[in-house]
C-alpha cells in the first residue's frame, strides 16, 4: 500500500494524517486533499456539484482598478488549480492556488496582458492549467467535434425533410391504417429476408 | 423486379447504418479500459526538457552564500522540494539519506519555510543534501511549477529537467520512475 | 448477525434476479406459459429481499454498529439520526445498494402496472431489467459489499459522515437522481424487448412513453436538487460547474429529453422508429457510463469515489456487455423499413426532428468535452483540461437554438402547418417578446448584453406562445370548461414543461450576467452597501450543534432603511471529521437571493472576511426545473395511457398488430387545429 502524499498546506497535511487510520483498507491512491475527502467519506453520490474544500475562498486584497478586478475575476475562473481534483483558481483554497492568484494580481498590476499571464502559467504548469484549451493539433478534435455533430445533424435533418416532403401526400386516417397494415406485412416479410439462411 | 432489387439494396444500406452506434462504442470501450490503468492526477512537469529556471537564492546552511542554477551543471542530480511543515517529507527523509549514501547527488529546495526550524530538521534527522536552496518566498518553486511538498526532480548534467515525481520518493518510485533514466544519463556514451 | 442477514438477503435477491433474467425470456421462446408467468412473482421476491437488505443497512446505521466497516467509515454515534439514515447512501457501497433497490422498485412498478400489456412482452421486459439487476448485485457482492465486517477489532466509534454531506440535500438528491437514472432502464428494457420480439410499432412507443416521462421528470428533479444543494451548501453560490460527474447526469438528461420528444413522433406518426429505439438504448447506456465514470476514478472530479480499478474493471465489463449487446441487437434487428408518411418542412415532425438533432449534438459536445482529457492522454496529445469556458461556448448556442424552435414547434400541427407561423397573434407575440425583454431588462436597471436579451426574449416568447396556444385550444362554443377538459394531459404536460424551460433559461441568463459579488473584510458593528442593500454586521457568537461548534455571525440587511432580512452565516468546526465548514446564509426570493458567507477571522481578532452575493432570479432555475418535472408527471398521467389499459382488458391475448388497429391515431389536443 503506497500513498502519494502531496502535502501542500500545513493544515491539509494534518487532515491527511488524521484521516488515515479511519479507513486503511480502502486507501488506494490519493493525490491530494480533494481525493482524500472524496476517497474516504465522500460521495457515494452522483452528487451534482460540490467543492471538496469546505472553507470559502474569500479575498479582500484589492486591485487598483475596477477594470482589473473584472479581468482578474474572469481569469481566475479560466485557470485550473494544478493540484486539485477539478476546481478553478477562484474556488480552490489550496496554497498553490493562493500563490497563483497573487501572482496573477501582481502581473495584472504590472500591466501584463491576458495572453502573457496565460503564457506564464502554461510555461510553469503546462496546458493542464487552461480550462479553455488552446486550439492546436492536440485539440482539433475537441473543438471541431461539436461543430461536426451539428453539421452532420443538419445534413440528416435536411435529407430527411426532403425525402419526407417527396414521399406520398398524407392520407386520411382510414387510409393510413390500411397502409400501416400493409407495411406491417412488409415488415414481417423483411424480417424473414433479414434472417440468415 | 428492378424496383424490388433497389429496395433490397437500400434496406441493406440502412442496415449497415444501424451498425454505426455499435462501431462508435467499439472505439470508446478500449479507451475506457485504457483509462482504468491511468492516474488522472499524474502530471508530467511542464519543464521536462527545459533547463532549471534561473535563480539567485541564499543557501539554507550558509545563509551568506548565494546559489544559482550553475549548481546543477556537471552531474546528474536530484532536486528535492521539502519543508518542515510537510509531514510526508519526514516520511521521505530516510530514503533521501539512503540515496545520498549510495552516492546520488541530492540538492534540496527548502520551500516556503523558515530558516531556523529547517536547519534544526537537518541537524536532527541528518542532511542528505549537497546544498539546500532556501526559497522562503516560494518564487523558485513557482517557476519550477511546484504543487507542494514533497516533489523530486531529476536534473541532468547540463541542468536540464528530465523527470519529476510528485509525492513521497521511496524505493518503488525510484525504481519505477528514476533509476533507469538516472543510469542512462550517467553514461551518455552508452545510449 | 443483522449484517449477515442483510448480506444473505442480497444474495437471495441476486438468485431471484438470475432466475428472472433467464426463465421468463426462455419461456417466451419455448412457449411455456408457466415460465412466462413466473416473471411477476420473481420481481416481487427480488424487490422484497433487496428492500430487506436496504432496511437492514439502515438499521445498522441507526444502531451504530461500527463493526460493519461501511458504517464505521461513514457514521458516528453523535451524528443526528436523519443523517445516519441518509449516510446509508453517503458513499459507494450504500449508494450502489440504493441503485439496486430503485431498479428493483422500477421493475416491480412495471410488473404491477402492465396488466394491460401482452404477457410475453412483459416477460421480456422484466427479464431485461433482471439482467441489469444481476449485474449490480454482483458488483455489490463481489466488489463493494456494504455488510463487510471490521473484525476482529471493531472501532469504538465511526469516522463520521463528511460534513459536506450532513445536509438535507444528501437526503433527497441522490434518491431522486437515481429514480431518474435507473428509471431510464424501463424504456431501455421496452426497446430491447421490442427488438427481441421484432415488433417496433407505435404501440411500443405508446407503452414506453409514460415510463420515459416519469424517469425524465425524476431525473430533472434530481439534477435540479443537486444544483440547489450545491448552491447553498457546497458551491459558493455556483449552481453548475460542468464537472465530469455533473456531466454524467446531464448527458442522459439530454438524450432522455430527445427520447421524450421522438417517442411522441413514434407514437403519433410511426416515424423515426429506429432512431427512437436507439435513443432509448443510448439514454440508459449514458446512465451506466455515468456510473462507470464516477466509480472508476478515470476522470478527475471533485466527487468521484475512491479510485478502485477492480470496481472500475467490473463496471466496464458490465457496461460492455449491456451496451455492446444492446447495440449489436439494434444493428441486427433494428427496423429498416421506412414508413411512407410525409411531412412538410414546417410541421411538428420536422421541428421535433430538429429538436432531436440539437439535443443529441449538445449531448455529443458534453460527451467529447468530458472524455477529451482521457482521449488526449491516450493519444499522447498532452494533459488537457476541459472546463466551463468550453462547455458554455458549445452549449449556450445550441440551447438558445433549441429554445428558438420550441415556441413555434409546440403550436405546430402534424404533417404540415406552414400557416401557423404567419398567424397574426403568433407574430404579434413574437415582436412583443422581443421588445418587452429589452424594456424589462432596462427597467430592472441592467446593462444590455446580447445573450441575456436573447435568452429572456426567447423565454418570454415561449411563455407567451404557450399561454396563447392553451387559450386558443381551450376555447370552445360550449364554453371554456368544456374546452379545457377536451385537451389531454400530455398536451398540458408539454406546455407546462416548456414554460418550465423558459423560466429556467431566464433564471440562468439573469444570474450569470447580473450577479453581484463582493469579497470584503468587516468587523461587528460595521456595515457595507452592495447593490440596493445595506448589510450590517451586528454581532458574532459561538453556537454548539450536535457534532460541531460554530462561530455564527449576524447580519441585518436593509433596503432604503427598511429591514429586509436577518442572516446568520456560520463557520463550523466538526470535531470528529476534523473539518471546517462554512455555512452560508441565504435570504431567498423570487427576484433575488441575498447570500452571505463567513470566511476567516482576521489577525486583528475582530474583523472577518466575508463574501456577499446578490443573485437575481436564481430561484427561477429550480422553479423552472420543478415546472418541467411537473409537466413530465402531468403528461405521464394522461388518461389515454390508462384508457388504453381499460380497452385492452376487454380483448383476450391480443397481438401488438391488433393493438395498432384498436388504438387509432388519437385525436390529441396537441395535434388539433385551434378551434374558435
Amino acid at each position: 500500500m503506497s500513498f502519494v502524499m502531496g502535502c501542500a498546506p500545513r493544515r491539509k497535511c494534518q487532515v491527511i494524517e488524521q484521516r488515515l487510520p479511519l479507513a486503511p483498507a480502502r486507501a488506494g491512491r490519493f493525490t491530494g486533499l480533494g481525493r482524500m475527502l472524496v476517497g474516504f467519506a465522500l460521495l457515494g453520490v452522483f452528487a451534482i456539484v460540490s467543492l471538496p474544500s469546505p472553507a470559502a475562498v474569500i479575498e479582500t486584497e484589492a486591485l487598483s482598478d475596477p477594470a482589473l478586478v473584472a479581468r482578474y475575476r474572469h481569469l481566475i475562473d479560466e485557470y485550473r488549480c494544478p493540484k486539485c481534483q477539478n476546481q478553478n483558481l477562484a474556488e480552490s483554497d489550496s496554497p498553490i492556488s493562493k500563490d497563483l492568484r497573487s501572482e496573477i494580481r501582481r502581473m495584472l498590476e504590472e500591466g501584463a496582458s491576458d495572453a502573457e499571464i496565460s503564457e506564464f502559467l502554461v510555461a510553469r504548469y503546462g496546458e493542464f492549467i487552461l480550462y479553455r484549451p488552446a486550439f492546436h493539433s492536440g485539440t482539433y478534435v475537441l473543438w471541431l467535434a461539436p461543430l461536426a455533430f451539428v453539421a452532420l445533424g443538419a445534413l440528416i435533418l435536411v435529407a430527411v425533410v426532403k425525402r419526407r416532403r417527396r414521399s406520398q401526400a398524407p392520407g386520411l386516417q382510414a387510409e393510413e391504417r390500411e397502409q400501416l397494415q400493409a407495411l406491417l406485412g412488409r415488415a414481417a416479410q423483411a424480417d424473414q429476408l433479414d434472417k440468415p439462411q | 423486379m428492378v424496383p424490388g432489387c433497389r429496395a433490397a439494396v437500400s434496406d441493406a444500406v440502412t442496415r449497415l447504418k444501424l451498425f454505426v452506434p455499435l462501431l462508435a462504442f467499439a472505439v470508446l470501450a478500449p479507451l475506457l479500459y485504457w483509462g482504468l490503468g491511468r492516474d488522472p492526477g499524474a502530471m508530467p512537469t511542464a519543464l521536462k526538457g527545459k533547463p532549471i529556471p534561473a535563480f539567485t537564492l541564499p543557501s539554507l546552511t550558509t545563509p551568506d552564500a548565494q546559489l544559482d542554477q550553475a549548481l546543477f551543471a556537471g552531474q546528474v542530480s536530484l532536486l528535492n522540494v521539502w519543508a518542515t511543515w510537510c509531514p510526508s517529507c519526514r516520511i521521505e527523509h530516510p530514503y533521501l539519506m539512503h540515496l545520498a549514501e549510495q552516492g546520488v547527488p541530492v540538492f534540496g529546495l527548502n520551500y516556503k519555510d523558515e530558516g531556523e526550524p529547517a536547519r534544526r530538521w537537518l541537524k536532527d534527522l541528518g542532511n542528505p543534501y549537497r546544498e539546500v536552496i532556501f526559497d522562503a518566498s516560494g518564487r523558485l518553486g513557482l517557476d519550477l511549477g511546484v504543487f507542494g511538498a514533497p516533489e523530486t526532480y531529476l536534473v541532468d548534467s547540463r541542468g536540464i529537467v528530465r523527470a519529476r515525481h510528485v509525492g513521497v520518493l521511496d524505493e518503488r518510485v525510484w525504481q519505477k520512475e528514476f533509476a533507469a533514466l538516472y543510469q542512462s544519463l550517467q553514461n551518455p556514451e552508452e545510449r | 448477525m443483522l449484517a449477515e442477514v442483510g448480506h444473505f438477503a442480497l444474495i437471495l435477491a441476486l438468485c431471484l434476479a438470475g432466475i428472472q433474467a433467464v426463465l421468463p425470456l426462455a419461456g417466451t421462446y419455448s412457449r411455456r406459459r408457466l415460465w412466462v408467468a413466473a416473471a411477476r412473482p420473481l420481481v416481487s421476491g427480488q424487490f422484497v429481499f433487496v428492500a430487506i437488505s436496504f432496511v437492514i443497512l439502515a438499521l445498522l446505521f441507526i444502531g451504530d454498529d461500527f463493526s460493519v466497516s461501511y458504517v464505521a467509515a461513514n457514521s458516528n454515534s453523535q451524528l443526528p439520526t436523519h443523517y445516519k439514515l441518509s449516510a446509508v447512501w453517503g458513499a459507494h457501497e450504500g449508494s450502489l445498494l440504493l441503485w439496486s433497490l430503485v431498479l428493483a422498485g422500477w421493475s416491480l412498478a412495471v410488473a404491477l402496472c402492465s396488466r394491460s400489456l401482452p404477457v410475453e412482452l412483459v416477460a421480456r421486459i422484466l427479464s431485461v431489467l433482471a439482467c441489469i439487476s444481476v449485474g449490480f448485485y454482483l458488483l455489490l457482492l463481489l466488489t463493494s459489499n456494504p455488510f463487510e465486517r471490521l473484525l476482529p477489532i471493531a472501532p469504538v466509534d465511526g469516522g463520521d459522515l463528511n460534513p459536506l454531506l450532513q445536509d438535507f440535500g444528501l437526503i433527497v438528491h441522490p434518491p431522486m437522481l437515481y429514480m431518474g437514472y435507473v428509471g431510464f432502464s424501463v424504456p431501455f428494457a421496452f426497446a430491447i424487448a421490442a427488438l427481441l420480439a421484432g415488433r417496433m410499432d407505435s404501440a411500443w412507443a405508446r407503452w414506453a412513453r409514460p415510463w420515459t416521462n416519469a424517469a425524465w421528470a425524476f431525473l430533472t428533479l434530481g439534477i435540479a436538487l443537486g444544483s440547489w444543494w450545491a448552491y447553498y451548501e457546497l458551491g459558493w453560490g455556483g449552481w453548475w460547474f460542468w464537472d465530469p460527474v455533473e456531466n454524467a447526469s446531464f448527458m442522459p438528461w439530454l438524450t432522455g429529453t430527445a427520447l421524450v420528444h421522438s417517442l411522441a413522433v413514434a407514437e403519433k406518426r410511426g416515424l423515426f422508429r429506429s432512431w427512437t429505439l436507439l435513443l432509448a438504448i443510448l439514454t440508459f447506456s449514458l446512465s451506466l457510463l455515468g456510473t462507470f465514470l464516477v466509480r472508476s476514478g478515470i476522470l478527475t472530479s471533485v466527487h468521484a469515489f475512491a479510485a478502485d480499478p477492480t470496481r472500475g474493471a467490473f463496471i466496464l465489463i458490465f457496461l460492455a456487455m449491456v451496451v455492446g449487446g444492446s447495440l449489436l441487437l439494434f444493428a441486427l434487428r433494428g427496423p429498416v423499413i421506412y414508413r411512407q408518411a410525409a411531412f412538410a418542412p414546417i410541421s411538428r415532425e420536422a421541428f421535433l426532428l430538429a429538436n432531436n438533432v440539437l439535443l443529441v449534438s449538445a449531448c455529443g459536445a458534453v460527451f467529447v468535452g468530458t472524455l477529451y482529457p482521457l482521449l488526449a492522454d491516450a493519444m499522447n496529445w498532452g494533459k488537457i483540461s476541459v472546463g466551463p469556458p468550453y462547455f458554455n461556448l458549445m452549449f449556450v448556442p445550441l440551447a438558445l437554438t433549441a429554445l428558438l424552435l420550441m415556441a413555434p414547434g409546440s403550436t405546430l400541427r402534424w404533417k404540415q402547418h406552414a400557416g401557423a407561423l404567419l398567424q397574426r397573434p403568433f407574430m404579434v407575440l413574437t415582436v412583443a417578446a422581443g421588445v418587452s425583454s429589452i424594456i424589462w431588462l432596462l427597467w430592472l436597471g441592467y446593462e444590455i448584453h446580447l445573450v441575456p436579451v436573447l435568452a429572456v426574449a426567447l423565454g418570454l416568447w415561449v411563455f407567451l406562445v404557450s399561454v396563447w396556444d392553451v387559450a386558443q385550444k381551450t376555447s370552445s362554443v360550449r364554453g371554456r370548461w368544456v374546452g379545457i377538459r377536451r385537451l389531454r394531459g400530455s398536451y398540458y404536460g408539454m406546455q407546462l414543461a416548456h414554460v418550465g424551460v423558459a423560466v429556467a433559461v431566464i433564471g440562468v441568463a439573469m444570474t450569470s450576467y447580473y450577479n453581484e459579488q463582493k469579497d470584503l473584510r468587516l468587523a461587528p458593528g460595521e456595515s457595507v452597501v452592495v447593490g440596493h442593500y445595506r448589510f450590517e454586521f451586528t454581532g458574532l457568537e459561538q453556537v454548539r450543534g450536535p457534532n460541531y461548534i460554530a462561530h455564527q455571525g449576524s447580519f441585518s440587511i436593509s433596503r432604503e432603511g427598511a429591514p429586509v432580512a436577518l442572516l446568520q452565516p456560520e463557520k463550523r468546526f466538526y470535531s470528529v471529521a476534523g473539518q471546517v465548514m462554512t455555512e452560508a446564509a441565504i435570504d431567498a426570493g423570487l427576484w433575488r437571493d441575498l447570500y452571505v458567507a463567513l470566511g476567516e477571522r482576521l489577525d486583528d481578532g475582530a474583523s472577518w472576511t466575508l463574501r456577499i452575493y446578490i443573485k437575481p432570479f436564481v430561484r427561477w432555475i429550480w422553479l423552472g426545473a420543478l415546472l418541467m418535472a411537473t409537466g413530465g408527471c402531468v403528461a405521464m398521467l394522461d388518461k389515454r395511457y390508462s384508457k388504453l389499459a381499460v380497452s385492452r382488458n376487454s380483448v383476450q391475448a391480443p397481438s401488438s398488430e391488433k393493438l395498432e388497429v384498436t388504438a387509432p391515431e388519437p385525436r390529441d389536443g396537441a395535434g388539433l387545429p385551434g378551434r374558435g
